[in-house]
């Protein structure tokens, strides 16, 4: 992993607080973490410890409480939600545990979707597709709609949806979740190798200890703290 | 426009719901051509009327007969050029249902005046030398199967003949055509001669139902109108003198005021048509909450889904409209009904021009809510329920 002077993700005194009526529910209380550019996170805890929260915080989906979120230098607290929207469309690509596919969308016009937002043609579109989808293996499937496809084949999908922008952070939510064992371990590899060839920043929820192994360091959350930290065996 | 296969995408989610919901508005917009095209006839079908002539009836009824004695006083008025005169037979054909307008008229002058209608060489003589001649539009000839030299009863609803029968008999001595589009209806009518109808009923003799006064300069009308009027005031029979696209618009109220009822129409069923498409829509649109979700987390801003939405909604209802509005004009033409007095059904520019509006309020009638909803639509919780 290469250091940095300056941390590609950092957190200061992170809150948030959700209301359920009259309750009030701290999900997050003070979190400070520095991730820094190429590294791959795997994010662990016990469900709702605030894993997802923290996640949806650093990709601008959310707004903290209390605290700051900066992201590449670009404090996200306080933007609009159209600029958070502009920011998550240069900066991040999500890959969901339920791959999000549009099911009416073949896997290449699905991999095109963050490139409409741009000013490319259609044709560079379409071409920055295909080879988003080469980078996945699967390139022979691009006018296959989800539905065709199988859920490795379709996390595949997402993930090449998710590069197609040439993002610095990916962000998995569960990536591995709704899937086999076998399959699992391909994306896990696939992800690694955008991390160690790539160069991508990774940050990646999830349960399974097996897929966290495959990162370079595990962060562990606890009620809304972070509890411990550890390097994984991915950073090899 | 990049964004079109998107939305072409998002319709076809669930085909069968789109396609019936197409099929609906196809529906609705076919019959808002219909309707709309009896309105216009109803409302504005006269338009084709000559602007340089002026009708006379009875101020107290359309059905009240004039003294023929009018005709040389109307005549004697400045700026009258020709008057001629008519009078309603309402003569049947066979059956009631076999309806069409058959008017005893001044010959020679009701065809000077009109000169809009076309006939072939040597049926004006023939009209004004024979006095049981008729004049039948080639239309009318063709739908009854009636050639030049047939002889036709016509059975008497108004005017029974002298002799006590109810039968009428006239001689068809040419077939009357229109010189455009616009006096269509001379195609769908019998002339025949005043003087045969006069001498032949049982009553009402030296009476006309109505004038028809060629002016010479149509910007004199309205005055000409008054001077006419003027001359009959406080007489036994007072007269109303109107243009002719009045005159056959208080013809066509007789009907009662179809405008309002077309339009009365139309309002249920876009009303029916709001509630079923809308509803539509705002299914579509709740079960794409999380793909809208997806889409929101790619980036694509509050605006533009809003505007995605609306283009979904707008293209769904153009489509089904303009399909169904280009139906109506195809099979239009199929329908003669008003062919008697009025010009023939058609989807005027008008009616295009109102229909896309329809289309465009409609669309974003229906499309808006859901676009809204889909605007404020929360990513995290709209991923979370997932």
């Amino acid at each position: 992993m290469p250091a940095t002077a300056t941390p590609l993700i950092a957190l200061r005194g992170v809150c948030k607080r959700y209301f359920r009526g009259q309750q009030s529910v701290d999900v997050l209380q003070g979190i400070d973490l520095d991730i820094e550019e190429g590294d791959f996170i795997a994010l662990m805890g016990p469900s709702g410890s605030g894993k997802t929260t923290l996640l949806n915080l650093i990709g601008g989906l959310d707004q903290p409480t209390a605290g700051s979120v900066s992201v590449d230098g670009q404090r996200l607290e306080g933007l609009t939600s159209a600029e958070l929207a502009a920011w998550r469309a240069r900066n991040i690509g999500f890959i969901f545990q339920f791959y999000n596919l549009l099911p009416m969308l073949s896997a290449r016009r699905n991999v095109e979707l963050p490139l409409l937002l741009t000013s490319l043609s259609a044709r560079e579109r379409k071409h920055r597709a295909l080879l988003a989808l080469e980078l996945v293996g699967l390139a022979a499937r691009a006018q296959h709609k989800p539905a065709e496809l199988s859920g490795g084949e379709e996390q595949r999908v997402a993930i090449a949806r998710a590069l197609v922008s040439d993002p610095r952070l990916l962000i998995c939510d569960e990536p591995t979740g709704d899937l086999d064992r076998h399959t699992a371990d391909e994306i896990l590899s696939l992800l690694q190798v955008l991390n160690h060839r790539h160069g991508k920043t990774i940050l990646m929820v999830t349960h399974d200890p097996k897929a966290a192994e495959y990162a370079r360091r595990q962060i562990h959350l606890d009620k809304g703290v972070l509890a411990r930290e550890a390097d994984a065996g991915g950073g090899a | 426009m990049k964004f079109l296969g998107l939305v072409w995408a998002s319709l076809l989610r669930k085909r069968t719901r789109t396609l019936l919901t197409l099929l609906s508005i196809a529906t609705a917009f076919l019959l808002f051509g219909f309707l709309d095209a009896v309105r216009v006839v109803f409302t504005q079908g006269s338009a084709q009327s000559g602007a340089d002539r002026l009708i006379t009836t009875s101020r107290v009824s359309f059905i009240q007969p004039l003294p023929l004695a009018y005709r040389e006083q109307i005549k004697a008025l400045p700026g009258v050029h020709t008057v001629a005169y008519a009078n309603w037979f309402g003569g049947i054909y066979q059956d009631r249902r076999n309806f069409f307008a058959n008017i005893a008229v001044s010959p020679e002058e009701y065809l000077a005046i009109h000169p809009e209608i076309l006939l072939d060489e040597g049926v004006r003589e023939a009209f004004l030398s024979r006095r049981a001649g008729a004049l039948v539009g080639a239309e009318l000839a063709r739908k009854h199967g009636w050639a030049v030299g047939d002889r036709i009863p016509l059975q008497a609803t108004l005017w029974p003949h002298k002799s006590g029968s109810s039968t009428w008999t006239f001689e068809i001595v040419g077939l009357m055509r229109a010189r455009d589009e616009r006096a269509r209806k001379f195609e769908n009518q019998m002339l025949f001669r005043y003087d045969y109808f006069d001498e032949g009923r049982q009553s009402g003799q030296g009476t006309a139902g109505w004038y028809i006064a060629k002016i010479r300069e149509p910007a004199e009308s309205a005055r000409v109108a008054l001077a006419i009027d003027a001359l009959f005031r406080n007489s036994a029979a007072e007269t109303r003198s109107q243009s002719e696209k009045e005159f056959n618009l208080a013809f066509a109220r007789q009907f009662g005021d179809v405008g309002l009822i077309a339009r009365a129409i139309m309002a249920a069923v876009y009303f029916t048509l709001l509630l079923v498409t809308g509803h539509t829509m705002a299914q579509g649109v709740r079960e794409r909450t999380a793909e809208l979700a997806v889409l929101k987390t790619l980036g694509f801003g509050n605006g533009l889904i809003l505007r995605l939405v609306l283009a979904e909604a707008l293209l769904m209802v153009v489509m089904g409209g303009c399909a169904g509005l280009a139906l109506a004009s195809a099979t239009l033409p199929l329908f003669k009904t008003f062919g008697a007095q009025l010009p023939p059904l058609r989807i005027a520019a008008e009616s295009w021009w109102a229909g896309v509006g329809v289309m465009l309020g409609l669309g974003l009638a229906v499309g808006l809510p859901p676009a809204v909803r889909a605007m404020r639509l929360g990513i995290t919780e709209a991923l979370a329920e997932r």
